[in-house]
């Protein structure tokens, strides 16, 4: 029984890894950037989830029940965090791509935004800590010993759910075969009148409001706000999506779950002092055996 | 370009001089705070700022502190560790070195005092932490001296408490390994547990990283062992989160945590899950009498919410110094001298009348004093259950 439990319990903690990794995964696979400020993207999004409901909840004048406030959290705290998602892609990575800056440089100005986004936040709301307000009315179901609560079995849908809709866009609708195409060959793609801003804009929006979405669930989940909560949380999600093998979709997915179960079991059944220990050695074995990772494709430059 | 950087020079020479003169015309009593702004546990570090501004306020506005016959006034420095050791280090050094400060009050965590004790006991100035319990943080150290009463002592007050309370006979503990406060804490209390209730009678005992925001596979494996309570000698933050998990892993029974419960914003963070809960702390607000209350009133007309045991601490810890000042007589204006005079001093008080409770000191520096036991009530108000004294 208790495994079933330990089960239940990674698989609600892989979900987070698994819908942060989807979105550094849709960056990677389109631009070939590792997009570090993700991990931050995915804490504001669960400032904003916590600014949205209390403003919500606070004024009388909307009435709204719980539940209400709750429907009407998730849409906003995603487009607003698909806003500040974009605004970083347009003041940040574009000018660069302009320019025709290496990738590496990108990456390294992705690493000083999520900086920036942290400490703007400790800047901005001080160092207290927030929690956000209970718009679930908590019932834990205890089916044969196993204790689930109904928010688990929410997060655990989502990313189930946010995952089938993403693998569908980018295989079977005109915008994902573009974001493919981006991929393939950047310099062909204007020629074959596609507009590419347009394109990585619409990933970004993508990424960073599954990233929202993922923090407000967590938010909910762990509600305890601060600045730093989105990056150890952002950096083994990014190892997550690099062992499913980056820029994968799939991969990304199965190494968000991955991580967790690996991370939970040893907890369970070692001393949990070594969680992270071996956890990671763990990880870096499968790097080791498959370094593209699970589903990564060896790629080869082309000159 | 030259002259542009010799103009820069000499403007740095000129304030340079200017802050000196300024230092010695009017003498202050420097005193530095390496304190816990930011990070986890950032109300800790409000709590220490407010209460000495409090006292600095007070003071100040008589004049300053008469040593002697003279009238010097104080002048506190903050800096932020970041409730980080390796930066508790660094910015103790820093007041030492850089600001001379005469004496240091804080870091307030142990696991930032005890590093950053050694710092001090190395460079010859006084430290005193308000808050600190882990024994290591003042022992074999003649400069380092705490407010706070040892975790040797709180973890039998919170065992004995338990077995009363809860008729308790199986422990579950869940503490944080990389914290010499949390870590030392639960072995205290591993130790008195197994010799009240048998070998076996701690049947959980499990850790977790600085960093972890997910217990469910401990609080799994906890709840497999059924145990009659959970100790948790956390922080309030880690605290919080545990509970609320533990709960949706549908365990039913009591927690029963410790003195770094204690603070204003445990209640905005756990909310419903935490009421009826009990901890021991060092004094209890609710129901506080003569110049604790006093404290507590002036606290809250100024700065709108009750302080906590961190903020009495920090009073207290401060009036211990300033008492070491006192005695004194004199104010040196070597700083080496000054902070020599002030141990010396500190090492003299034998006894103090804080608003933690009486306190007396004994050879190593740590005070003997009563820990208090408070439950949490329907408003999420700390009311007073259990005074408990060393005999």
């Amino acid at each position: 029984m208790v495994i079933v439990q330990h089960f239940v319990n990674a698989l609600q903690w892989g979900s987070f890894y698994a819908l942060i990794a989807l979105g550094y995964t849709l960056v990677y696979g389109v631009l070939s950037l590792i997009n570090f400020a993700h991990g931050d993207i995915f804490m504001v999004g669960a400032y904003i989830a916590f600014f949205v409901s209390t403003a919500l909840l606070a004024s009388d004048s909307f009435g709204l029940s719980h539940f209400q406030a709750l429907s009407l959290t998730i849409p906003l705290t995603m487009l607003l965090t698909s806003c500040v998602g974009m605004t970083l892609e347009r003041i940040a990575y574009r000018p660069l791509r302009r320019k025709g800056a290496h990738r590496l440089y990108v990456v390294i100005t992705a690493l000083m935004c999520g900086l920036v986004l942290e400490n703007g936040n400790l800047a901005l709301l001080g160092a207290s800590r927030r929690t956000l307000p209970e718009m679930l009315d908590k019932v834990v179901y205890n089916i044969g010993g196993i204790a689930v609560t109904n928010l688990k079995i929410g997060v655990i849908f989502t990313a189930l759910l946010v995952f089938v809709a993403l693998q569908y866009i980018v295989t079977r609708t005109r915008m994902g075969m573009a974001m493919r195409a981006v991929s393939w060959d950047k310099f062909a793609l204007p020629l074959m009148g596609i507009a590419l801003d347009r394109v990585i804009v619409f990933t970004f929006v993508m990424g960073s409001g599954i990233a929202g979405l993922g923090g407000m669930l967590f938010a909910m989940s762990y509600p305890v706000l601060d600045p730093y909560m989105g990056s150890m949380v952002g950096w083994k999600a990014f190892i997550a999506a690099v062992v499913g093998g980056i820029g994968d979709i799939r991969g990304a997915f199965l190494g968000g779950f991955l991580l967790a179960f690996v991370e939970i079991m040893v907890a369970a059944f070692l001393p949990s002092t070594f969680r992270d220990l071996f956890a990671f050695t763990v990880l870096l074995l499968i790097m080791w055996q498959r370094p593209t990772g699970i589903f990564g494709a060896p790629q080869t430059t082309k000159i | 370009m030259r002259a542009h950087i010799f103009g820069v020079w000499a403007l740095a020479l000129v304030l340079a001089f200017a802050m000196n003169t300024g230092v010695q015309a009017a003498q202050t009593i420097k005193i530095g705070f390496p304190i816990e702004l930011t990070g986890e546990i950032p109300k800790v570090g409000e709590g220490t700022r407010y209460a000495a501004e409090l006292m600095k306020e007070e003071i100040n506005a008589q004049g300053g502190l008469e040593v002697g016959g003279q009238k010097y006034p104080l002048e506190f420095i903050y800096e932020d560790n970041e409730a980080k050791p390796e930066l508790a280090v660094t910015v103790t050094l820093k007041l030492i070195e850089r600001d001379q400060v005469v004496a240091v009050v804080g870091p307030q965590s142990s696991r930032q005092a005890v590093p950053a004790g050694g710092v001090a006991d190395e460079h010859e100035t006084p430290m005193i932490s308000p808050w600190s319990t882990n024994p290591e943080t003042t022992k074999d150290r003649p400069w380092v001296f705490r407010a706070a009463f040892l975790d040797p002592f709180q973890a039998p007050v919170a065992a004995d408490f338990a077995i009363k309370t809860f008729k308790a006979k199986k422990a579950a503990v869940l503490f944080e390994i990389s914290n010499d406060y949390s870590k030392g804490l639960a072995d205290y209390f591993k130790l008195t547990w197994e010799k009240l209730n048998g070998q076996d009678a701690v049947v959980a005992f499990e850790s977790h990283g600085p960093k972890d925001q997910d217990f469910s596979a401990q609080l799994t494996k906890i709840n497999a062992a059924k145990p009659d309570f959970i100790f948790l000698p956390q922080n309030y933050s880690f605290a919080a989160l545990i509970i609320k998990q533990a709960r949706d892993l549908g365990y039913k029974g009591p927690f029963m945590g410790s003195d770094a419960w204690g603070s204003a914003e445990l209640m905005t963070l756990c909310g419903n899950d935490c009421k009826g809960q009990y901890f021991s702390t060092h004094y209890a607000a609710a129901g506080a009498q003569g110049p604790t209350k006093a404290f507590i009133d002036k606290y809250q007309a100024k700065y709108g919410y009750v302080p906590d045991d961190v903020a009495a601490l920090t009073w207290d810890a401060l009036g211990i110094v300033l008492q070491a000042v006192k005695n004194g007589g004199k104010v040196e204006n070597d700083v080496r001298k000054m902070r020599a005079l002030i141990r010396d001093n500190m090492g003299k008080i034998t006894s103090f009348e804080g608003i933690t409770g009486r306190m007396s000191f004994d050879a190593e520096g740590d005070p003997v004093k009563c820990a208090v036991i408070v439950q949490i009530d329907d408003k999420g108000e700390f009311t007073f259950a259990e005074s408990v004294c060393p005999n």
